[in-house]
């Protein structure tokens, strides 16, 4: 079980625009793999690199970014697939937390079960923090599990965690694997008590 | 006394899957059906093998190979070599663990999301997962029904149980008949655009009204396939006669115990004062042919319509990456590929519909136009009835079954800013296999009067007027 945690800390990147799907932040071409080794180069590909691969213009690109753990983006971050390679590439490039208007609820599942934590804040918040990071890029960043709090350059705002995402950061118990073995038995009860189980 | 509310199917069915209530708040919920493909599964298999575990309830664990599959030339190994690393990891996976793989050799092969209910794997009042977001397809039978990440594929194979939050439940309502030229997809379009990308997040989408109820199973599961594209996990339909009749005799669907199958679905059916979070109604009369414009599926509008004004910052630069540029309506557009396939929109009564509307036309010279069975059933039924010498002879090419160019794992992919009329599910940009790549979504027969026409078209105008709807609307 993982160490349980009141913070996350790190410097930020901002990552503008609402709606940004799985297939933008991993594009699936890009998935067809046996491990998730390999995907921290595929993160928002198509919109850092051009068809020859040349760097476009991308907060990820920008080099004041370099060494970030903290997203900050806008609404519905994560729509679309599934898959867990977006939450994977994004773990994989270093990325603690990710600050967001809001998630889709299958991509923020992932993150949690990845301990990538997803605090969700208003979009003047988002903002602040984003403006901050801009004229003071090297500020970190740090988010108060328990007290649901976002702080950088001095400033604090409210943030949201879900509740249950909070207890499990707390208690280190983000991945749920264990406490689900445990119910063994439990669980062939429960399958049991279904009146399908005995149909095939 | 005090009168209790009523049950929604979605409250029946999850209270008799929980196994018990975390510490967090989340319910542990067994699942009844886990379907495995060959992109999610690997990683989760590597994760169990890491910890010395075993797939627990291999017997409600069912695998296909659909995304990376070539469509026309599905023989091994593949050409590519990542593609036929990733089945043979699934070959590998499913002999090791005793799972029921389904592959091309099987003649049962599919779109994960097709097999199931062809399969009769898929049934009213059970819980399926799917590392796949269009797992809410399999609402369409009244299962709850949902897409899963990795960690979770792994969770679900070494306990056949995910930690999981409830939803709340809105009851989005159709009443009336469907016109001319509208159908599934057209509608799940409107509700999408009407409540947006992310409107139902948090929620169940349960579905119903008259429009539903005279709808073919094969239309409901086009409708329940994108309930996630608006933000919603799962879809479903309360099951009804249809359900039964379509379920009756598949492969895997109870047989000696079938009335007292009978006797659970009907049970698990929305109570008629059954309590719902929210409530949203259509009336289907307003619903017209409906395709997207931009690059997520809420960005749709009617085919005619003048397209909006383009304010916010999103939706300028989704109309920069459409080249819309000079354009006031989706009417007339160009188009250089029409896609029909995939979960959504691959299955027999589309490909049946579209070869009825066809007939005695062409595919204009300009349009490479391509039909994807969504199963090897599917195929093997076309060509026995005729539907795909129909599509060959009116310039379709027909291929063989897999998820082909809705996201373009396989070699069928968009080349350049290629612009697809495409009969799938997601309009993201980049989604087709080209970084530039333009996909306009739209229902199969909209498809259909693109390619014959060389641009975006109304096909009541196309295939001429009274165009009824011959499933999903009697």
């Amino acid at each position: 079980m993982a160490m349980s945690e009141t913070k996350r800390v790190g410097r930020g990147v901002f990552i503008p625009g609402n709606n940004l799907d799985t297939d933008q932040i991993t594009p699936a071409r890009y998935l067809k793999c046996v491990t998730f080794d390999e995907l921290s180069g595929t993160l928002f590909y198509d919109e850092r690199f051009d068809s020859d691969g040349n760097e476009k213009e991308h907060p990820i690109n920008d080099p004041r970014f370099n060494g970030a753990g903290v997203l900050l983006v806008g609404k519905n971050f994560g729509c679309g697939s599934s898959r867990e390679h977006a939450p994977q590439a994004i773990k994989r490039c270093g990325f603690k937390a990710i600050v967001g208007e809001s998630f889709a609820e299958i991509f923020q599942g992932n993150c949690t079960a990845l301990g990538v934590l997803c605090v969700t804040a208003s979009q003047p918040t988002i903002e602040k923090l984003a403006k901050g990071i801009e004229m003071a890029p090297s500020a970190e960043i740090e988010i108060d599990i328990e007290t649901q709090r976002v702080s950088s350059l001095g400033a604090e705002y409210k943030c949201r965690i879900d509740s249950s995402v909070r207890d499990a950061f707390l208690r280190g118990a983000w991945d749920p694997l264990d406490t689900l073995l445990s119910a063994g038995a439990e669980i062939d009860a429960t399958f049991k008590q279904l009146p399908y189980s005995g149909w095939v | 006394m005090v009168k209790r509310m009523g049950k929604t199917l979605y409250q029946k069915v999850w209270e008799n899957h929980i196994v018990k209530t975390l510490q967090d708040g989340r319910d542990q919920v067994f699942i009844g059906l886990h379907l495995v493909h060959e992109v999610t599964s690997p990683q989760a298999f590597g994760m169990l093998k890491e910890k010395g575990l075993r797939v627990k309830y291999p017997g409600r664990t069912f695998a296909t190979v659909d995304h990376i599959i070539p469509t026309d030339d599905p023989v091994r190994p593949f050409q590519d070599a990542k593609a036929e690393e990733m089945v043979a990891a699934l070959y590998e996976n499913t002999q090791d663990h005793d799972i029921k793989f389904f592959d091309p050799a099987s003649n049962k092969q599919g779109i994960i999301h097709v097999i199931g209910p062809e399969l009769g794997l898929t049934q009213p009042g059970m819980t399926i997962c799917c590392g796949d977001s269009h797992t809410s397809t399999h609402g369409a039978f009244g299962a709850l029904a949902f897409g899963i990440g990795t960690s979770q594929v792994r969770d679900v194979l070494a306990t056949q149980t995910l930690a999981i939050k409830r939803l709340k439940v809105r009851r989005i309502e159709i009443e009336g008949v469907l016109g001319d030229g509208v159908y599934a997809k057209d509608v799940i379009l409107h509700v999408i655009r009407q409540l947006g990308v992310h409107g139902g997040v948090g929620f169940a989408y349960e579905f119903g009204g008259s429009a539903i109820d005279s709808m073919e199973m094969e239309a409901r599961m086009t409708l329940c396939n994108m309930a996630i594209e608006g933000g919603a996990r799962i879809g479903y339909v309360n099951p009804d006669q249809k359900t039964f009749e379509y379920l009756k005799g598949r492969a895997y669907a109870p047989d000696e115990k079938w009335e007292e199958a009978k006797a659970y679905w009907t049970g698990i059916q929305s109570d008629p004062d059954a309590d719902y979070d929210d409530l949203v109604r259509f009336e289907a009369e307003v619903i017209k042919p409906t395709l997207t414009w931009g690059v997520n599926p809420a960005q749709a509008i009617e085919i005619g319509e003048a397209l909006p004004v383009m304010e916010s910052e999103s939706a300028k630069d989704a109309a920069k990456y459409m080249h819309l540029g000079d354009v006031d309506s989706m009417l007339g557009v160009p188009v250089d590929v029409a896609f029909i396939g995939s979960c959504t929109n691959g299955r027999l009564s589309d490909l049946r519909e579209v070869a009825r509307v066809v007939q005695g036309h062409k595919v204009h010279e300009r349009v490479r136009a391509l039909i994807v069975p969504g199963s090897m059933k599917v195929a093997l039924e076309a060509e026995a009835e005729g539907i795909s010498k129909v599509l060959r002879n009116a310039g379709f090419e027909v291929r063989q079954p897999g998820c082909s160019m809705c996201l373009a794992m396989n070699p069928d992919k968009l080349v350049g800013d290629e612009l697809c009329v495409s009969s799938s599910n997601r309009n993201f940009k980049g989604r087709q296999g080209s970084s530039s790549g333009r996909t306009v979504l739209m229902s199969p027969v909209m498809v259909a009067a693109a390619a014959v026409t060389g641009a975006i078209a109304d096909p009541r105008e196309a295939f001429g007027k009274g165009l009824r709807c011959s499933y999903g609307n009697e």
